[in-house]
């Protein structure tokens, strides 16, 4: 890890700690929650963390593109989220649930 | 005349794409204008060509662009334009534009009226470029562009299953000569690393090549010239090909496509000329197909099938001079055949149109009169034909038979002599069954004769007149016009041959004698079985059964083809079909199938259908990855 610029008042570690924890509670929640909502809250919970992770080291490298980067995966984000509701709006008018262990009709 | 000659070939071929476009649905009934006009150009253009190229000593060769051009193999679209291919011009239009006059009227109100004049024009510009070629490719080019044509004209009547399968047929065992043919142009690149004639001719004349090479790119060569010029053993498909309409035959299987055997022999006369092997071949298959097709003719009942005998006869006649080296001659009878062929197929075609289809001669008989103008100009094409005095026939046929006496291949004379005599008796048989006797058709065919319309008239009145003038061009010896014509193309191969003009001696003289004599004794004695005795033939018949069974049935070569070549390509077909086909490539087919099917029952549980164990396995594998790059 370079020296931290002498303006940066919390050390780029930190920004990664966080955007870990948040990263490991997303993945988490994607792995064990069943009902749908909670799998598409949790996969905007990684998102962000990789948003953090992004802007922490563009002010770490004093490099705006990592900034301008994260309004990109804000924008994807939003449209992704728009796209999921949807599908899990559709997907309870056919099957009167939303919990992702019931769909397994792809089963080999 | 470089800025027009390949507007010769190019014209009917307008044609084609116009007719062939619009002749359904706008051009119909007048589909004849645009292919008579552009055959009436080109015969024009030629004349043009034919004129001004005489007396030139050099060819003139035309590049129109490249062709191809890959590494060294470079070959130019070049047009040539000598006097064999000037001569060669001349037939092919002037005869054809005579036809296609005539079909004009033989083929009224044909369902596939425009569908005929299209074809018939696009064979005109495949046997035009056939013949202007400047090298061996555009050549081959035009040769399998004819073929072509001729499968589609044969089979023109396609929901007649005999003519189907007689085009197929002229296709296949062209396919087996033409193997040969596209083996010798490959030889002649590798041997002389150009495909141009007038490179191929330079080096050959400069010697200096091994002489099995040479032998060998002659035979094959020669291989291709004996399936397209229909000899022995390839013959079998020309009297099949009749199956098409009458001008078709004319045009195709007897003055045009058929003679391109010839004319690939005799352009290629430098490389023959060098090998007296190859000439001795082509001598000798060309003497063996003109008596032997000449005593399959005396047994035909069908008008057509005869005609098409004579034409492999008369082929083997043209094959005859050129195994002797008389180019000149065997060219000389390619153009008198040309006219008295095609006036003979045409008036057969007259007799059918008058008898409302009918080809069989045993149901014919006292035409004279009905239809004399068919009579008169078919009687012309049969003293033609037969080499009477002074008709074409006689001064090519004469010229040949002394060009092989001059040769001192007596026997290759002998057997010429004989089958002259059978030409003319069978020529006669056919005239006499056709135009003598008692009518013995139905009655309603009877009332119905009547003689063609003007357009059918017109060119068997011209190519009756030339059937008898155009011999005058070939006179024998210093005085033929044809021979001092075309001497500059093949004063080479006469140099390599040591031939020189030579004057008539009392020799020739005796020999035009011997075989006017014989030709005559030839009619008097069809005079006699068909007008006189007519029960001479049944009793013949009876007494030589089995003579005339073997002949009558054409000596069995199609039984014998289709007992050894049909019958092993088909079985040996079969069984690769079930032995190798089924079991080994659709076995394999199979195989993988049923393998991967049993192999997917072991990892099939892998496929939970639950998108969250897909995820851990991702998110197990990227743990993995990182840890790898990351700490190792």
């Amino acid at each position: 890890m370079g020296a931290t610029p002498a303006d940066m008042p919390i050390p780029v570690d930190w920004y990664l700690y966080l955007s870990a924890a948040l990263f490991i509670v997303g993945a988490a929640g994607m792995l064990i929650r069943r009902n749908l909502f909670i799998l598409l809250f949790s996969l905007e919970l990684m998102l962000n963390a990789v948003n953090i992770n992004l802007v922490g080291f563009s002010r770490f490298h004093e490099d705006l593109v990592g900034q301008n980067f994260v309004i990109f995966v804000m924008a994807i984000a939003a449209a992704e989220a728009a796209v999921g509701l949807a599908i899990a709006t559709a997907l309870f008018r056919n099957r009167r649930t939303l919990m992702v262990d019931l769909f397994d009709r792809m089963r080999g | 005349m470089e800025h027009y000659i390949w507007l010769i070939p190019l014209l009917p071929f307008l044609a084609f794409v116009v007719t062939l476009i619009f002749g359904k649905w706008w051009i119909k009934k007048s589909a004849h204008w645009l292919p008579i006009l552009a055959m009436l150009g080109s015969f024009g253009l030629s004349l043009a060509a034919f004129i001004q190229i005489r007396g030139s000593e050099e060819p003139l060769v035309v590049e129109l662009w490249r062709w191809f051009a890959v590494g060294s193999f470079q070959v130019p679209m070049s047009l040539q334009m000598d006097q064999l291919s000037a001569v060669m011009c001349l037939v092919v239009s002037g005869v054809g534009l005579l036809i296609f006059i005539y079909s004009k009227g033989y083929m009224h109100g044909d369902t596939g009226y425009y569908r005929f004049f299209a074809f018939m024009s696009l064979f005109a510009f495949s046997m035009l470029t056939l013949v202007m070629a400047g090298n061996y490719l555009l050549l081959y080019f035009g040769w399998e562009a004819v073929g072509l044509c001729s499968y589609y004209l044969i089979g023109y009547f396609y929901h007649k299953p005999e003519a189907a399968a007689a085009g197929k047929k002229a296709f296949i065992v062209n396919r087996v000569g033409d193997f040969g043919f596209a083996l010798g142009v490959m030889l002649i690149f590798v041997t002389f690393g150009t495909l141009e004639y007038v490179g191929v001719f330079e080096q050959v004349g400069a010697g200096g090549f091994r002489e099995g090479t040479l032998i060998a790119i002659a035979l094959l060569l020669f291989m291709g010239a004996m399936g397209k010029s229909a000899q022995f053993p390839l013959h079998v498909w020309l009297p099949d090909a009749m199956e098409g309409p009458t001008p078709v035959s004319a045009l195709i299987h007897a003055a045009t496509m058929v003679t391109a055997g010839v004319y690939l022999v005799a352009r290629s006369a430098v490389i023959f000329a060098g090998v007296p092997v190859a000439l001795l071949v082509v001598g000798a298959i060309g003497t063996f197909t003109a008596i032997f097709a000449a005593i399959i003719g005396i047994c035909q009942k069908d008008i057509k099938k005869v005609l098409a005998y004579s034409t492999v006869s008369q082929l083997g006649y043209m094959f005859m001079a050129l195994g002797v080296g008389a180019w000149a001659i065997a060219i000389f009878h390619l153009v008198t055949h040309a006219f008295f062929k095609a006036l003979l197929f045409l008036g057969a075609g007259s007799v059918i149109h008058s008898l409302g289809g009918e080809q069989d001669m045993d149901k014919m008989g006292g035409l004279a009169k009905r239809i004399p103008v068919t009579y008169w100009t078919l009687v012309a094409g049969a003293l033609a034909l037969s080499g009477i005095f002074p008709f074409a026939g006689f001064w090519s046929k004469d010229d040949i038979l002394g060009a092989v006496w001059r040769d001192g291949r007596y026997v290759f004379w002998a057997v010429g002599l004989i089958a002259a005599f059978i030409t003319a008796f069978y020529t006669f048989r056919m005239i006499f069954m056709t135009f003598f006797g008692k009518p013995r058709m139905d009655e309603r065919t009877e009332k119905h004769v009547h003689e063609s319309p003007w357009s059918m008239i017109v060119p068997l009145i011209i190519l009756a007149a030339g059937s008898l003038l155009v011999g005058f061009l070939g006179l024998p010896g210093k005085l033929g016009v044809i021979q001092s014509f075309l001497e500059p193309v093949f004063a080479p191969a006469n140099h390599i041959l040591g031939i020189h003009e030579h004057s008539l001696a009392a020799v020739d003289y005796v020999l035009m004698v011997v075989s006017v004599v014989v030709a005559g004794l030839g009619i008097v004695l069809a005079w006699f079985m068909y007008v006189r005795r007519t029960d001479l033939p049944a009793l013949l018949g009876q007494r030589l059964r089995l003579l005339y069974k073997v002949v009558y049935n054409k000596f069995y070569v199609d039984e014998f083809y289709a007992a050894t070549v049909v019958r092993l390509t088909v079985d040996g077909s079969r069984w690769l079909w079930k032995n190798f086909d089924e079991k080994i490539i659709d076995g394999a087919v199979n195989g993988t199938a049923w393998l991967w099917k049993h192999a997917a029952v072991a990892v099939r549980p892998l496929q939970t259908g639950r998108v969250q164990n897909y995820l851990l396995g991702i998110f197990i594998g990227l743990f993995i990855v990182v840890t790898v790059v990351v700490f190792l």
